[in-house]
């Protein structure tokens, strides 16, 4: 059968760079159910303008997680699968219901920069223009809210100036806050490859860790947490101070410079005095100040180390100042530059899918914005004022205000900040509906309606990267088969609700356009219209196969050239025109807050928490392949190496990180890339994947007053190593079910009557996903007493009924081994060791060659000398001497073919004499004598 | 002048004894052999295989006239020593001659132990130790259907496995409830149980013989239970007693055995013995291993070089084909002692190592017998197996666990 792959162009599905894929799949590559080992193959997308051909790791891998393990497959109600009619009839009728009862504030939408625009789109105009709520908010209020406000106060609109060409065209980068290596890696490799075309551009990175972005950096300043404001306070006393300012675009284009700048030189215009603020060398600082004198060219790019922060508006504010006064934007290879997190993170912000925006970067801050949306919408209960941003939503939703939340592909339960308390508010809410392509997250296991959504490769929509660029994702398989598409439930609620009309869309091309078209709907086309940033004239009345061809293009978008063709805005304020009333931009004068979160005797070290290169969020889809597992496969927390050794934590060990709101358990990563009394933990592991992990479960929800946004790089924790008395390593074939386990394990020790209460006993475990297999470490801070057979039947399924178990036992040492097999092949492996108390060491299944059990998983037969090496948990390297010939010396025939063959031995007694065979009992004397004749056979 | 050496006995050790002899001191001894069976030397541990049908006499001779005669060496067989005087140092045959001698070498062997109950002489009553009784059996199968073996040690089963070999309807008679008791723990018992039934062959367990019934000939055998086996033969294999009567004729110490010294000497100056008829420290040892060294140190001994035999550790192993077992040292539990275990019963695979302070102690395997002698190697050399310890059960070929400790911490800094 020859199949023809066929090529899709598409976009990534991760961050914010945005990068465009061309995708090859059979052409009948249409999986009706679930095929675990489908994949797809891609590259990167040469034409496209955010990464020219590149793609990182981790998209690169994305054809390893189409496959529909894991999937939702079917609408659910209080875990009782229904069909899609009962679903919806369901959810509407209980939303219509609440808001009957108790007003539109009762409800919630929590949505997500996953969705696509026009999903985005037809969720925000359901609530505000029909339900009459604007309490909708998306997980992009945790990435770049502070971003966002930073630009309308400064700018009087949403608008990020640059363009990722600009990149290559400055001369000086300046990351603030931001590890693009890792969490951006098509930027990074942009500046990378930029800096080595122009040996004469700097680069410099700005964060308290030293990340493996700062390999490419000329300077690096790790300052104090926090203290981004003053930096850039104090660069703007000092640009000023040295004349190095643009006195006349200051006084053209800008307003508010005289505060401003007298607010930075009181407090930070000292440049000794901002070294020590920030916990600075002097001269580094000098350094970074003279390149930006020096510079015309500027971009700085920064990222949650600014924003994550209960004063990110400010710092993005302090970073614009210092643009502002040497007129740096709007001009090639200059600009604050925001980079956002989500793929769609700026298609929410287009659509309004934040509580304190309207639609199409419009917000509740004028009338006549209310009433200009709700007239285009025809809405009949438009929202008034804005809604309740993420945190004060959950807070509502915790004190019975929201009894109504649909949550749309996200994970709260695990990104919120203080996320156990999250959970709790959820699982006390009436009605919590979760949409999400994952049957099995941290927050659809406290949802009450489930709906399986479609997914990445499986619906059609746009994204809006970093830069502006609108690039379409575009279908190239068939999602399963009881799956849909967000904007589609979402209409069908709508119409249930009584909204038939103003939800009627055959398609994602007729949401764009009437997205397209509110963004051109009076929009500075009469002389009383203030002009708005947004605007996609050029894109109305599209049809659906020109929306489908659309090619990456940078809003605004209000012109079409010669041939008819849409033409995009490269960078916005090349006029020096702003959104403001005046079209002036406004400088913000700035008073440096510190963290709200203080270091004490009982909490003595700061919490970060960021990406990891390989994993994307929560894990959901990069969790899926081995190869992104490969990276960092287990939770960690990075610490200086000073702090470890007074601690008594060793690397590869586990540690305890806790305070008053929650516990993280993870792997001891000695780096002196952080500063002492600063620890860093990743923010994807959920309780899916670890025990212990849900590292936003440790961060206070301290918001930045003006965004809304969570001090997530903020958190204050104490450390332990965490004592371990009992360890295991698992790889199992199929998945594990870890809380039964663990509950399992734990009763068996209550039953044998031994102290422990669940209460306090840690019982750390990760899963790790490998190539046809599970690996799972656990490890307990008590002493665990159990017997080969109760592993045996905690871990015996039904499947595995007739498999044959393998038994190692050093009793004295309390080690166990157990290898389950079934038809030849291996299908669990358990090693546990009980321990004296040690500080978590990982040395004890150190001997086990991991990389050589995961490739048994591979085999469909086991070979003997592998099944009798499995519980050794690596090979011998003791040669296959081949069926034994002398029983008294344990000699093989390969071992005497090769030496009669390699020495040259004619006789029984050469053969003797060279290995010993036949020189005790002499039993196998004929024997030797007939090998000995084959071999000078074969010889000859 | 050459020194006078005379063997009695010219069985597997005895052959052996002289052979290093010869390698050791070629011109020293004019030897002269006494041998009370026919043939020259023969491999006796073969003569399961010959039994079984697996190999023939002739493949297992070693030592026959010609070999004899073309070393200069005076072989007399179907001949036995009556009588040795001490002091004029000369032995008297069975025919009446007499030969002198300045060193005299007893190799006698052993004989099988026959149980003492009523019918014990009947015909189609047989031990298995010579070519004779191989040959009894083998006729006795072309004849009859069934036999009983008494015995369910290593030379009983291997007996009763060559009974089946031949056809025949086999049942072991064994006393206790585990086989080869001496040499497996309750587990491995078991595995070679199921394994040898699946091949057909029956056993009683715990049983006692009382009786072997018959007038002329054997026709069943009676437990103590009141069990009755019919059967057409019956063979006797629940031990051997060391051949020491000459030594107690000639006046040497004897206990169980004719007891030697660590030369291998007896009580008399000029007379050694070694083999299954010697007890040495209080051992008695009848597998060829550790009687090959007594050789191999008293023909250094006699050549003049210091040698000295300090007792063997000794491994087991079962001549059955598609059985492998092996068993070493003390393999029981003890409150000092350490276990390691391994078990793959699917497979019929049983593994079990006993430590002391990370010394190895015994070990007994069954089904998998891979890196035993190299297992067997360090028990025997009481070595430190602390570094092994993790993989120790699984044999050799595995880097001790602390260089991939090391390897991990480089790896990790």
């Amino acid at each position: 059968m020859t199949q023809q792959n066929q090529t899709v162009l598409t976009t990534c599905p991760y961050c914010g760079v945005g990068c465009g894929m061309q995708v090859s799949v059979p052409s009948k590559s249409a999986p009706a159910d679930a095929l675990a080992d489908y994949q797809v193959q891609l590259i990167g997308d040469k034409q496209h303008p955010a990464n020219l051909g590149r793609l990182c790791v981790k998209g690169s891998s994305a054809g390893e997680t189409v496959n529909f393990e894991g999937r939702m497959l079917a609408p659910q109600i209080n875990g009782q699968e229904v069909d899609w009619s009962t679903a919806l009839n369901e959810v509407a009728s209980r939303f219509q219901k609440v808001i009957a009862e108790h007003g539109p504030q009762s409800v919630a939408f929590y949505v997500s920069g996953q969705l696509l625009t026009e999903d985005y789109y037809v969720a925000n105009k359901l609530i505000k223009g029909f339900l009459g709520s604007a309490n909708i908010d998306t997980n992009s209020r945790l990435c770049m809210a502070s971003a966002v406000v930073g630009y309308k106060r400064a700018f009087g609109a949403d608008s990020v100036p640059c363009s990722y060409e600009d990149l290559e065209q400055a001369e000086l980068i300046t990351l603030v806050g931001s590890n693009a290596a890792w969490a951006h890696p098509i930027v990074y490799q942009r500046i990378a490859a930029a800096k080595k075309a122009n040996p004469n551009m700097k680069v410099v990175v700005v964060d308290p860790r030293k990340t493996a972005t700062c390999d490419i950096a000329d300077l690096h300043l790790p300052l104090k947490p926090g203290t981004d404001a003053v930096l850039f306070n104090g660069l703007l006393a000092y640009l000023a101070n040295n004349q190095a300012v643009d006195q006349s675009f200051i006084e053209q284009h800008t307003e508010g410079f005289g505060e401003a700048l007298a607010i930075a030189r009181q407090l930070q215009g000292d440049l000794s005095s901002v070294a020590a603020q920030c916990d600075l060398q002097q001269e580094e600082l000098a350094q970074f100040y003279q390149w930006v004198m020096r510079t015309e060219k500027m971009v700085t790019l920064y990222s949650q180390g600014v924003n994550q922060s209960s004063s990110g508006v400010d710092k993005s504010n302090a970073i614009i100042n210092c643009h502002l006064a040497t007129a740096t934007l709007g001009k090639p290879g200059c600009g604050p530059f925001s980079i956002t997190g989500q793929p769609n993170a700026m298609g929410g912000r287009e659509v309004g899918g934040l509580a304190n925006q309207l639609a199409a970067h419009m917000d509740f801050s004028k009338p006549e914005n209310i009433d200009r949306v709700a007239r285009f919408w025809q809405a009949q209960n438009m929202a008034q004022s804005e809604g309740l941003k993420a945190v004060d939503m959950f807070k509502a939703v915790a004190d019975g205000r929201i009894k109504a939340i649909w949550i749309m592909n996200t994970n709260p339960v695990v990104s919120m900040p203080d996320a156990d308390a999250v959970r709790r508010a959820l699982q006390l809410c009436d009605t919590v509906v979760v949409s999400d392509c994952m049957q099995h997250t941290d927050t659809t296991d406290v949802g009450d309606i489930l709906l399986p959504a479609l997914t990445w490769g499986e619906t059609t929509g746009s994204v809006t990267n970093s830069d502006r660029t609108i690039s379409i994702q575009r279908q190239f398989m068939q999602g399963p088969k009881n799956a849909r598409a967000d904007w589609w439930m979402i209409c069908e609620v709508a119409k249930r609700m009584g909204y038939q009309q103003a939800f009627d869309y055959a398609n994602t091309a007729q949401i764009f356009n009437e997205h397209a078209q509110l963004s051109a709907f009076e929009n500075g086309m009469a002389e009383d219209e203030q002009l708005r940033d947004f605007n996609l004239s050029a894109l109305i009345d599209m049809s659906e196969s020109e929306y489908r061809a659309l090619k990456p293009i940078q809003w605004p978008v209000i012109e079409r050239d010669a041939h008819n063709k849409p033409i995009g805005s490269k960078r916005l304020f090349s006029d020096a025109q702003f959104f403001t009333a005046n079209r002036k931009a406004q400088f913000i004068a700035i008073k440096p807050q510190a963290p709200l979160s203080v270091v004490s005797d009982s909490f003595p070290f700061v919490l970060n928490t960021g990406r990891i290169r390989d994993q994307w969020h929560t894990m959901t889809r990069t969790a899926k392949t081995a190869r992104l597992m490969a990276h960092r496969d287990q939770p960690y927390l990075s610490m200086h190496p000073d702090d470890a050794e007074r601690l008594g934590c060793e690397q590869g060990g586990l540690v305890k990180a806790s305070n008053d709101l929650g516990k993280f358990i993870g792997r001891v990563d000695i780096s002196d890339g952080q500063r002492k009394g600063e620890v860093f933990a990743p923010m994807h592991w959920t309780a899916q994947y670890a025990s212990d992990a849900r590292v936003d479960a440790l961060v206070a929800a301290n918001v930045d007053a003006l965004s809304g946004q969570p001090e997530s790089k903020h958190a204050v924790v104490k450390i332990e190593p965490f004592v371990s008395r009992w360890q295991a390593l698992i790889f199992s074939r199929t998945e594990l079910d870890m809380q039964g386990l663990k509950k399992a394990l734990l009763k068996k020790q209550q039953l044998s009557n031994q102290k422990l209460s669940t209460q306090t006993t840690d019982f750390y475990w990760v899963k790790v996903k490998g190539r046809g297999f599970y690996r799972y470490e656990l490890s307990c801070d008590q002493a665990l007493a159990y017997q080969l057979a109760d592993w045996q039947s905690i871990l015996t399924t039904e499947q595995q009924s007739d498999c044959s178990w393998l038994e190692y036992e050093d009793n004295s040492q309390q080690q166990s081994r157990l290898a389950c097999v079934q038809n030849g092949a291996v299908e669990q492996l358990i090693f546990v060791c009980a321990q004296q108390p040690t500080t978590g060491s990982n040395q004890l299944f150190a001997g086990i060659n991991r990389d050589w059990l995961a490739g048994l998983f591979e085999l469909s037969d086991l070979s003997d000398s592998e099944r009798r090496c499995l519980l050794a948990g690596k090979q011998s390297g003791a040669k296959d001497v081949g069926k034994i010939v002398c029983s008294c010396f344990g000699v093989g025939i390969n071992t005497i073919v090769e030496a009669i063959q390699s020495e040259k031995l004619l006789s029984a007694e050469d053969i003797g004499a060279a290995l010993k065979a036949g020189t005790n009992c002499g039993s196998c004397l004929p024997e030797l004598k007939e090998i000995l004749t084959q071999a000078v056979e074969l010889v000859d | 002048m050459k020194q006078k050496l005379i063997v009695i006995g010219s069985g597997m050790v005895g052959a052996r004894f002289i052979e290093r002899l010869l390698d050791e001191a070629p011109e020293q001894f004019d030897i002269r052999v006494f041998n009370k069976e026919p043939n020259g030397g023969y491999n006796r541990i073969m003569l399961s295989p010959v039994l079984a049908g697996e190999k023939v006499l002739p493949d297992i001779m070693t030592h026959d006239h010609d070999w004899f005669e073309k070393r200069d060496i005076h072989l007399h067989s179907s001949t036995t020593i009556v009588a040795v005087d001490k002091i004029n140092k000369t032995v008297t045959t069975d025919l009446g001659a007499n030969y002198s001698y300045d060193k005299l070498v007893i190799a006698t062997g052993s004989s099988p132990f026959i149980l003492p109950v009523p019918g014990k002489d009947l015909p189609g009553v047989v031990a298995f130790r010579d070519i004779r009784d191989v040959e009894l059996m083998i006729n006795s199968s072309l004849q009859n259907k069934k036999a009983v073996v008494i015995g369910g040690g290593l030379l009983g089963l291997e007996a009763a496995n060559g009974l089946l070999k031949r056809g025949m309807d086999v049942t072991v008679v064994h006393r206790g409830d585990v086989l080869m008791n001496m040499q497996m723990d309750a587990i491995s018992g078991s595995l070679l149980q199921e394994s040898l039934t699946k091949q057909g062959m029956r056993f009683a367990m715990n049983a006692e013989t009382v009786e072997i019934v018959g007038e002329d000939q054997v026709e069943a055998v009676k437990m103590a239970d009141g069990r009755v086996l019919k059967t057409d033969l019956v063979v006797m294999a629940v031990g051997i007693r060391p051949n020491a009567t000459i030594g107690e004729k000639i006046g040497l110490d004897v206990n169980r055995g004719i007891l030697v010294n660590d030369q291998l000497q007896t009580s008399e100056q000029n007379i050694y013995a070694l083999g299954e008829c010697v007890e040495h420290r209080g051992m008695l040892y009848g597998l060829v291993a550790p009687l090959y060294e007594q050789a191999q140190v008293l023909a250094e001994h006699l050549a003049g070089s210091e040698s000295v035999y300090q007792g063997s550790f000794i491994s087991t192993k079962l001549k059955v084909t598609g059985i492998s077992l092996f068993s070493a040292g003390d393999f029981n539990d003890s409150e000092e002692s350490e276990s390691l275990v391994f078990k793959d019963l699917q497979q019929n695979i049983y593994r079990k190592i006993v430590l002391k302070d990370n010394r190895i102690q015994g070990v007994v395997m069954f089904g998998d017998v891979t890196g035993s002698n190299w297992i067997f190697d360090n028990l025997v050399a009481q070595n430190d197996m602390t570094a092994y310890r993790d993989t120790l059960i699984f044999g050799d070929g595995f880097a001790p666990s602390t260089e991939q400790k090391n390897k991990q911490k480089e790896r990790v800094a």
